[in-house]
């Protein structure tokens, strides 16, 4: 199940690193290395059920074509 | 060359020789009779899948007629990756080793990236199979080799230039139409198998469709002569030097011609990328400017992942093409077709004999139905990764590349295709759920796995050794039940084979007194450590159809 609830020691030192892992990028070498990073974390996840899950929380309210949406 | 001047030998000449066949129409007696003549089975069309179900009947004594709109052979090399396991029917159908003498074997595959070797993949990892897993092979050896073997068969009829133009079904059979150059007549059919390819004339008859998606993209094949340093392997360029932002996949074939597939995307103009003037300096590109080539054959194609609804529609059955289509990018055509094929024959064999009813026909529906789904499912996943249909996947495409060179993961999302395989028929209603514990992939529903044997004192197969009947293939004494089971060949590994290099054992989890039962066409549908009579019994009449034991 996807834990949503919040697993960080320090989510300040995250978000900054996030940040600063992107800087100096254009636009495109961003969105790029962001696509980077979710194949790597998906990866390192593993769990098919646990990334959908994400993915379906991440989409939000828009529905996809396979998923019904919520009522 | 006409047939009547051409000895069978000629079946194994040169490409040219090949090509050159030219089959006689002969007017068929049943063109003067004055009723339609009934014929047992006909199959419209005489390609790769036809032929193979042709054989396969009449192997196991059946009359069959086959027509053919045309005279000659398959234009072109097209179907040109023939599979393990379409290798391994074709050893049953006696046509194996002609194939794989003259086709080119190959195991590797590459991918690279702009100039960049990404990855390799071995599709046969391990030894002791006798079949590779796959062999090139232009579509005009091939259909050469089952058109020599079916000429050898005394009760299979092959009717060239004879179209099917129409088509009444009726609940016991069909009134075909065929036309001639010597004018139309009318022939009845019990069984009618439509093997007439992705634009079957039968479907149409019936008003049905085969339906799907269609990848706005489009391929040009370039088959090229020339003498080249590359290996026998599969390569697969994404965005290469040569042909920037598009794919190119080089292969080997016989007789020193390579296949290069160029994308060419959607808003290519076909009729200008066919003219050598536009080929020459794409292949030139890839070659370098100082190889010499010699261009034997192109074609600019664009696919779809389609099917019919249902396979089966009373006493017309639809086979290969015709039934199913898919993107050629993992080999999943041609090979699906003769699987189908072999699925087909000892089914409609058995229903004709009145060994049983129909109904073990109709499972022919569901088993490779399934089976397109699984093609069509691996093929739309594989245009979907080399056409990105959208610049988000474009960007996932690219990035899932860029990580390839470094990190193993990403390696097994690139998908330039997925190879053919055997489907593994899970939920085959011919399949008994197993009772006892295995850890091996020969599950209920799976295509035998071959394995190296002695018999006799000669080193041989396994697959060689199992028959075209039910087998029970028993690891160690056979049950004095076991012998008097009718339907049903018994081969013992200990008894009959020996499984010197124990990789028998090993990939069947085979312990003493474990027991496999094998179907005609070589899927596993039962297995037990301890196979008593009555499971044996209730197996094989689960997987026959049988209204009650035999």
């Amino acid at each position: 199940m996807l834990n949503t609830r919040s697993n960080m020691t320090s989510h300040d030192d995250f978000y900054e690193a996030l940040l600063s892992a992107h800087q100096g990028l254009s636009s495109a070498e961003s969105h790029a290395m962001n696509a980077r990073l979710v194949l790597l974390l998906c990866n390192h996840i593993g769990d098919l059920a646990v990334l959908e899950e994400a993915m379906r929380a991440a989409r939000g309210n828009r529905p996809t074509t396979e998923v019904t949406p919520m009522a | 060359m006409k047939l009547n001047d051409a000895p069978l030998k000629d079946f194994r000449g040169s490409g040219e020789q090949v090509q050159a066949i030219q089959f006689d129409f002969r007017r068929s007696p049943d063109q003067d009779a004055k009723h339609p003549v009934s014929h047992p089975v006909v199959i419209v069309g005489a390609g790769p899948v036809g032929l193979t179900l042709a054989i396969d009947l009449a192997q196991r004594g059946q009359r069959v007629l086959v027509v053919d709109n045309d005279d000659k052979l398959s234009t072109g090399s097209r179907a040109l990756c023939f599979a393990k396991r379409t290798l391994e029917i074709w050893d049953r159908l006696g046509v194996g080793d002609a194939m794989v003498d003259k086709g080119i074997s190959w195991n590797v595959g590459k991918v690279f990236l702009r100039d960049e070797k990404v990855y390799d993949f071995n599709l046969l990892p391990e030894d002791g199979h006798e079949r590779p897993a796959f062999v090139n092979l232009q579509q005009y050896y091939c259909e050469a080799y089952l058109v020599e073997r079916a000429l050898r068969l005394s009760n299979i009829e092959i009717r060239w230039k004879t179209a099917c133009t129409g088509l009444v079904t009726r609940s016991d059979g069909a009134l075909l139409t065929l036309d001639t150059p010597e004018g139309p007549y009318q022939i009845d059919a019990a069984w009618v198998v439509a093997c007439d390819g992705a634009r079957s004339s039968v479907r149409g008859h019936m008003g049905l469709e085969s339906k799907g998606r269609l990848f706005r993209d489009r391929f040009l094949i370039a088959d090229v002569k020339m003498k080249a340093s590359f290996p026998t392997e599969r390569w697969f360029w994404f965005d290469p030097p040569f042909h920037p932002n598009q794919s190119v996949l080089l292969h080997r074939e016989p007789d020193d011609v390579w296949r290069i597939d160029f994308q060419l995307g959607w808003d290519a103009n076909p009729e200008e990328e066919k003219k050598p003037e536009n080929i020459i300096p794409r292949v030139q590109a890839l070659l370098g400017k100082d190889v010499e080539f010699t261009l034997e054959w192109a074609s600019v194609y664009s696919f779809s992942c389609l099917r019919m609804e249902r396979f089966v529609h009373g006493r017309v059955v639809f086979a290969g093409d015709s039934a199913h289509g898919v993107s050629p990018f993992g080999a999943r055509g041609a090979n699906s077709g003769v699987q189908d094929a072999d699925n087909l024959a000892w089914k409609l064999d058995w229903v004709l004999k009145g060994r049983t009813g129909v109904e073990l026909l109709n499972t022919y529906g569901p088993e490779r139905e399934y089976a397109a789904d699984e093609n069509i499912l691996h093929s739309t996943r594989a245009t979907d990764f080399i056409t990105p249909k959208s610049e988000i996947s474009r960007l996932f495409r690219d990035q899932v590349l860029a990580l390839a060179r470094e990190h193993e993961f990403a390696r097994r999302i690139v998908n330039s295709g997925r190879l053919s395989v055997p489907a593994t028929l899970f939920n085959s209603p011919l399949n008994t759920p197993d009772t006892d514990a295995f850890q091996c992939r020969m599950v209920p529903g799976a295509a035998l796995t071959d394995a190296p044997v002695e018999a006799n004192g000669k080193s041989g197969w396994l697959l060689r050794s199992i028959g075209q009947d039910f087998t029970l293939l028993v690891f160690g004494e056979v049950p004095a039940w076991a012998k008097n089971l009718n339907a049903l060949a018994v081969v013992s590994v200990g008894v009959d084979l020996h499984d010197v290099q124990g990789l028998v054992a090993q990939r069947f989890d085979a312990t003493p007194g474990t027991a496999y039962l094998v179907r005609p066409d070589q899927h596993i549908c039962a297995r037990w450590r301890k196979p008593t009579e009555a499971a044996v019994r209730a197996a094989l009449g689960k997987a026959m159809c049988a209204t009650s034991e035999r």
